[in-house]
């Protein structure tokens, strides 16, 4: 542990004002596509209401489910290297990459059924936002699953412990910013429309 | 381990909240739908922001760095409205 912050446990000051630093960036590129979405919720307000319903609001639900039990079995990896349990982070890393696959393959579902009913991107306005939004967030999950594979290769090879838990703490943070942006994407299109 | 307990009481309570603003949306409220979903958003992300990412133990310097943008944020969003709504 440094000196500069004795009480905190995990990564160091530098490494998470670089990770919030990014996320800032992140809301901002979500932002433009949030701010879209009011302006033609206000301008729309009866195209968004019908075409909302269009939308599979159980599998919507289902995901929500998914994504915030992933953020759950992340803190507790993150808790876990901090006391240095190397085995218990490789199961929290684990069931992080099942449910982060779960919610992508729920994904897939909802788009197929979707396109099998002619809703595509170019449909109108609301589905255009939709796919847009939820396309982007699920990059931003392939993304997360993609580092957390290589977090997992270097938790096998044992090199976190108590001491060293920098890029688990930086990708759990990156993992539940994506979680966030779940947060309002979810009634945003699916329940108020 | 009391890190553990937290953790797993924030998810129930998170679960909880999905399962109100789902319920809420079955119900007609007319403007209010709207606004009870993304209050109840919002609670969620508090939570998320404050044990999962956190923030209850963060100093301030970062704190700054996580909250600054948000404002950046409603001023685009609140910017953009009422020039849309009152042009």
């Amino acid at each position: 542990m440094t000196s500069d912050h004795p009480k905190h446990e995990g990564a160091p000051v530098s490494a998470r004002l670089g990770i919030w630093a990014f996320l800032a960036t992140e809301l901002l590129l979500f932002g433009g596509l949030f701010t879209v979405y009011a302006v033609y919720r206000v301008v729309y307000p009866d195209l968004f209401q019908q075409e909302h319903l269009k939308l599979n609001r159980l599998l919507g639900t289902l995901n929500t489910i998914l994504l915030l039990t992933s953020s759950l079995t992340m803190a507790v990896g993150i808790a876990a290297i901090r006391q240095g349990r190397q085995q218990a982070l490789k199961i929290a890393l684990t069931l992080t990459l099942l449910l982060s696959a779960g919610f992508l393959g729920i994904k897939y579902l909802e788009w197929s059924e979707d396109f099998s009913h002619g809703l595509y991107p170019e449909s109108n306005l609301f589905f255009g936002l939709y796919f847009m939004m939820t396309g982007l967030h699920g990059l931003h999950v392939v993304l997360g699953m993609l580092v957390m594979g290589w977090l997992l290769v270097c938790a096998r090879q044992g090199r976190f412990s108590a001491q060293y838990s920098t890029p688990v703490e930086v990708t759990g943070l990156y993992w539940h910013f994506v979680d966030l942006v779940w947060i309002y994407l979810f009634p945003l299109l699916y329940l108020v429309g | 381990m009391p890190a553990y307990k937290n953790y797993v009481v924030v998810w129930v309570v998170l679960l909880l909240l999905t399962a109100a603003t789902v319920w809420v949306s079955f119900l007609n409220l007319g403007l209010w739908n709207a606004t009870v979903a993304l209050g109840i958003a919002s609670l969620k992300a508090v939570l998320v922001a404050l044990y999962f990412m956190h923030l209850r133990h963060e100093i301030k310097l970062v704190l700054g760095f996580a909250t600054f943008p948000l404002l950046i944020l409603a001023l685009i969003i609140f910017g953009t409205l009422t020039d849309i709504l009152y042009r």
